[in-house]
């Protein structure tokens, strides 16, 4: 017979579970306000939202670092606390752009902001937890949410767009189990920091070399598709594009925090264990997706899409902080995605502004270049936020993504990877050329149909929104002091 | 004033700010007015710099980024000081001669953002924010010669950003990898400019950096063979577009060599003074065989600024004072000179609609004071004695004999093939007689036009007699660069072609 189980409360360390438990509640909470009254206004459920995700970001400051909980599942180190907060300010930014002058499709469903919050919740759980299973389950939950809001958009080629990415995602996931199941295999545990220490003893034992590199082999895979890394990355631009300009935005930085998370914990372990084939796989994944995804990016017509490329080459630039496994390299990813946070969704929140609900300009896309043409006569004050972000996205100084691109090429120096510097610059030189198309097409074109097409969309919280990525783009030289010695400190207090 | 550079630095962006304001009519008043404001401040600072120190002046530092050793840090010696005046100056002429343009003051916040960049980057002292209003310069040129410029202007100016941002985001990974050096040597962060002076580089890293940094300036100068983005700049870019980037925009990429290259590689220098004085020529001679052939003037005067440019180059590296000094000093002859002839091309472009030189014949009949203005500057651009770039030509000249006479006579040719070209435009546009009809009833300058022409002359004629307050500052200067870059090198060889004038080392 089976001895009772006897566990104290407090060694369970239940805090550990609120922000997650609070948004999972606060998607309740949604579900039952339309149960009882089906008639309330989208505002309602986004001002909800928007304070549901405050008392969680409250809930994360107040977690206390580098402690365990709920059977030792639940890690809350300074990584999970700093990626959390990002998870949840990104959303903050994101969740406003429902509010626009003309209504769409799917934040008129209460279920759209329910299934928001499930997913942050899974985010959350994949960040905060160096447990294989319950990053399982929390890529899992994130992703069919995911798959769902996107879908949601209900136009032709969101749904392509969804189930596109859900064959994608279930293939990463069936990778991710495989790999994780090999892992299982090899150490007799699931818990990344065993793993590390069963590992370490058997690391030269003869005729494992080849399971542990199986094992990174399936978990590269995954996280490469999660992370829209080359050659894994072809269905990024045709999601985005299906997707609406926030929710592409959105998915460019949100998700992908949550993956470097989690690649950050597997992969640096499996660096740290000297194999040395995952540090030059990732290297040379990280090259070649920046610079063929900028290559890319240069032929696009649509905007969209363009910024869709120039998200996948922004990640392949972080990868390769992330093959450095040094506490700079990952400082450099987090500072990264938290500068580069607010250009993107900016930019996309300036396409989201300029959307309509027919294509007016060419069948095939949303957003062509030919749409901003003349944006400086139309709409001066548009045209000059959307030049600063693209200034700022291509890495002029002294705007927001700069102070990453030099953060992250200043950690390549230190680790004595020179040359990778040196493709950095490069590819910003490419990528310099996308950008610019689109800035010349706003200021140095003349304008092509009927104005009014352009800034269809706007409202006060847009613009507030947009107002905000701005001051955050242009001040950027004023915080980013702050920003990194809290990262470093943060990331140096987990042992990265 | 203790703080009067961050005013210069600020004071044109926030006028710029305000600009949004101001009605479209008053905007070029505006404009004038503040840039004049902007020249005066900048002649305070003349005033008030004590010309018998060589050091860095008005210091001010701001730490920003403690963490990643990034700090607001600026300061100006005698290199530095008169290319502050030669920007404000030539901004406020430029503006002040500006004809009928439209928008008008989408080009005037422009102009404004562009100065507060131009003396952005002659202040700047630490690296990084060298490298800030360095790139940040790109933007507004990008839009004058984008939005104002000829038929091509679109590829001519994503050429002039993509050349140059290439370039400098190589010099980028070279300044982080600097940093990184001092970090490793001393454990703190820093990219200050003086705190890089105190590194001794070994010689191989020194070539290294010395290429990286290489890339960044050279294609700025324009060296040979990145020259080709300048020519269509120039071709397609608005009167003033051409004006500020002759005058100012190419002196960063030489003044970023002696602020950077020389004092912080003293070795690699040495050991490249072979191949660049190779380019030099290069630049020297062949573009002058091209500004030769050119059929359009204003072609003529881009090349020519190419072929004067290799000089200013040559005496970089002649690593004597002479050479230095002489070629710090043609550099503000050469912004003063080459920004006089493009505003007299402006003009006549203005009249006519063309520079076709085979349009023109016989002006001086009908434009006189457009023909004396124009032919003395192109006396001056050609190098005549009593003008302001005499001096400079003389002084780069005579420092690089003392390094390769070879060379020198080769680059003296600069002053024969100058007179060649120039002389052929002043005989095919101005001599013979008068036979286009549409030439026939020109107007003269006006009095904006000449007003703003005067005082650009007047200096040539004053710097060109008397050099002397001038030359001085710059002269102090640049003898504590060498002094330093003496002591600084490691091989025995460079210490020997380093010569530090008598005078200074005895201060010492």
């Amino acid at each position: 017979m089976l001895e009772p189980i006897n566990v104290s409360l407090e060694s369970l360390n239940l805090i550990t579970l609120a922000p997650m438990l609070i948004a999972i509640s606060g998607a309740l909470i949604i579900l039952i306000v339309d149960l009882i009254n089906n008639k309330l206004h989208k505002s309602l459920y986004v001002m909800l939202t928007l304070l549901i995700l405050f008392v969680d970001f409250g809930s994360v400051l107040g977690l206390n670092v580098n402690e365990r909980g709920f059977f030792d599942v639940m890690l809350i180190d300074g990584v999970s606390i700093i990626s959390q907060l990002m998870i949840i300010g990104g959303s903050m930014i994101f969740i406003p752009l429902a509010l626009t002058s003309k209504r769409f499709h799917e934040f008129s469903y209460p279920e759209f902001f329910a299934l928001f919050l499930f997913m942050i919740a899974g985010f959350q759980f994949m960040v905060a937890t160096d447990n294989l299973i319950l990053i399982f389950v929390g890529l899992e939950t994130a992703s069919l949410a995911l798959y769902t809001l996107i879908a949601l958009h209900n136009r032709a080629n969101s749904y392509e767009a969804a189930v596109k990415y859900f064959t994608m995602g279930a293939l990463a996931a069936g990778f991710f189990a495989m790999g994780s199941a090999v892992i299982y295999a090899l150490t007799g545990s699931v818990e990344l920091y065993k793993v590390a220490e069963v590992m370490a003893t058997r690391v030269n034992e003869p005729g494992l070399m080849i399971s542990i590199f199986g094992s990174s082999v399936l978990l590269m895979v995954a996280f490469a598709f999660k992370l829209s890394l080359f050659p894994f990355h072809t269905w990024a631009p045709d999601v985005y594009e299906g997707a609406s300009a926030p929710l592409a935005g959105y998915m460019s930085v949100v998700p992908k925090i949550a993956a470097f998370v989690v690649s950050i914990r597997i992969f640096g372990m499996y660096i740290d264990l000297g194999v040395e084939w995952v540090r030059i796989v990732i290297l040379v994944m990280s090259v070649l997706t920046m610079t063929l995804a900028n290559i890319m990016a240069l032929v696009q017509n649509d905007v969209k899409r363009m910024l869709a490329y120039s998200s996948i080459s922004h990640a392949g630039f972080i990868m390769a902080a992330l093959a450095l496994d040094t506490t700079e390299g990952n400082t450099a990813i987090f500072m990264y995605y938290a500068l580069f946070m607010f250009t993107n969704l900016g930019a996309f929140a300036m396409l989201w502004i300029s959307r309509h609900k027919q294509r007016r300009f060419v069948d095939l896309h949303d957003h062509p270049y030919e749409k901003f043409a003349g944006l400086i006569q139309i709409m001066p004050m548009g045209a000059v936020i959307m030049a600063l972000f693209m200034l700022s996205l291509a890495g002029v100084p002294p705007f927001s993504v700069f102070w990453g691109k030099i953060y992250v090429m200043q950690a390549a120096v230190n680790a004595g990877y020179i040359w990778l510097a040196i493709v950095m610059g490069l590819n910003s030189a490419i990528a310099a050329y996308y950008y610019l198309k689109l800035v010349v097409y706003m200021f140095l074109k003349d304008p092509v149909k009927e104005v009014e097409v352009v800034y269809y969309n706007i409202s006060k919280p847009l613009m507030a929104i947009i107002g905000l990525a701005t001051v955050a783009t242009v001040a950027a030289i004023f915080y980013v002091q702050p920003l990194v010695s809290y990262l470093y400190y943060m990331i140096s207090a987990s042992g990265y | 004033m203790e703080n009067i550079l961050s005013i210069l630095v600020f004071f044109p962006a926030v006028a710029g700010l305000l600009g949004f304001v101001i009605d479209k009519d008053s905007a070029k008043a505006y404009g004038v007015t503040v840039a004049a404001i902007e020249f005066i401040l900048s002649l305070w600072l003349w005033f008030s710099f004590d010309t018998s120190n060589a050091g860095m002046q008005f210091v001010e530092m701001i730490p920003l980024i403690p963490d990643m050793g990034i700090s607001y840090y600026v300061g100006v010696d005698g290199i530095s000081l008169f290319i502050i005046i030669l920007a404000t100056l030539m901004t406020m002429i430029s503006m002040a001669s500006m004809g009928e343009t439209k928008n008008m003051k989408n080009m005037i916040i422009t102009l404004l953002f562009l100065e507060m960049t131009m003396v952005g980057v002659f202040v700047a002292l630490d690296a990084i924010i060298f490298y800030l209003f360095w790139e940040l310069s790109l933007v507004p040129m990008l839009y004058i010669v984008g939005a104002w410029g000829g038929p091509l202007r679109v590829y001519a100016s994503i050429k002039f950003f993509l050349y140059t941002f290439t370039g400098s985001l190589i010099m980028l990974v070279g300044m982080l990898f600097v940093a990184y050096i001092y970090h490793s040597l001393t454990g703190v962060w820093s990219f200050a400019i003086t705190d890089w002076y105190a590194l001794v580089l070994p010689e191989n890293y020194q070539l290294w950096l010395f290429a990286a940094f290489f890339i960044g300036f050279a294609i700025k100068v324009p060296m040979f063979p990145f020259h080709t983005w300048l020519p269509y700049a120039h071709g397609q870019a608005p009167t003033i577009g051409s004006v500020i980037l002759a005058a100012v925009l190419l002196k960063m990429g030489t003044y970023g060599f002696v602020r950077f290259t020389l004092p912080m590689f003293p070795d690699a220098s040495v050991a490249a003074i072979t191949p660049i004085a190779v380019l030099s020529l290069i630049m020297v001679i062949y573009t002058a065989m091209v500004a030769y052939a050119q059929k359009d003037i204003k072609q003529v005067i881009a090349y020519s600024s190419v072929s004067h440019m290799g000089i200013i180059m040559l005496g970089l590296f002649a690593m004597n004072s002479e050479g230095i000094s002489g070629s710090v000093f043609q550099m503000l002859a050469h912004g003063i000179v080459s920004g006089a002839l493009f505003m007299l091309v402006g003009m006549i472009y203005e009249r006519r609609g063309t520079k076709l030189l085979s349009e023109f014949g016989g002006l001086t009949a009908v434009m006189p004071k457009f023909a004396i203005i124009f032919g003395i500057m192109l006396m001056a651009s050609v190098g005549l004695p009593l003008t302001i770039s005499f001096v400079g030509e003389f002084l780069v000249l005579l420092g690089f004999y003392k390094v390769s006479p070879m060379i020198t006579i080769l680059a003296g040719t600069s002053i024969i093939l100058g007179a060649v070209y120039m002389l052929r435009v002043m005989k095919l546009a101005f001599f013979g007689p008068l036979e286009n009809e549409a030439n026939k009833n020109l107007k003269d300058l006006n009095g904006r036009e000449t007003w703003s022409l005067i005082p650009l002359v007047a200096i040539v004629i004053w710097l060109g007699v008397y050099p002397k307050p001038v030359l001085e500052p710059i002269d102090n200067s640049v003898n504590a660069l060498l002094g330093f870059m003496e002591e600084k090198a490691i091989t025995q060889e460079a210490k020997d072609v380093i010569i530090v004038a008598k005078s200074s080392k005895e201060a010492n």
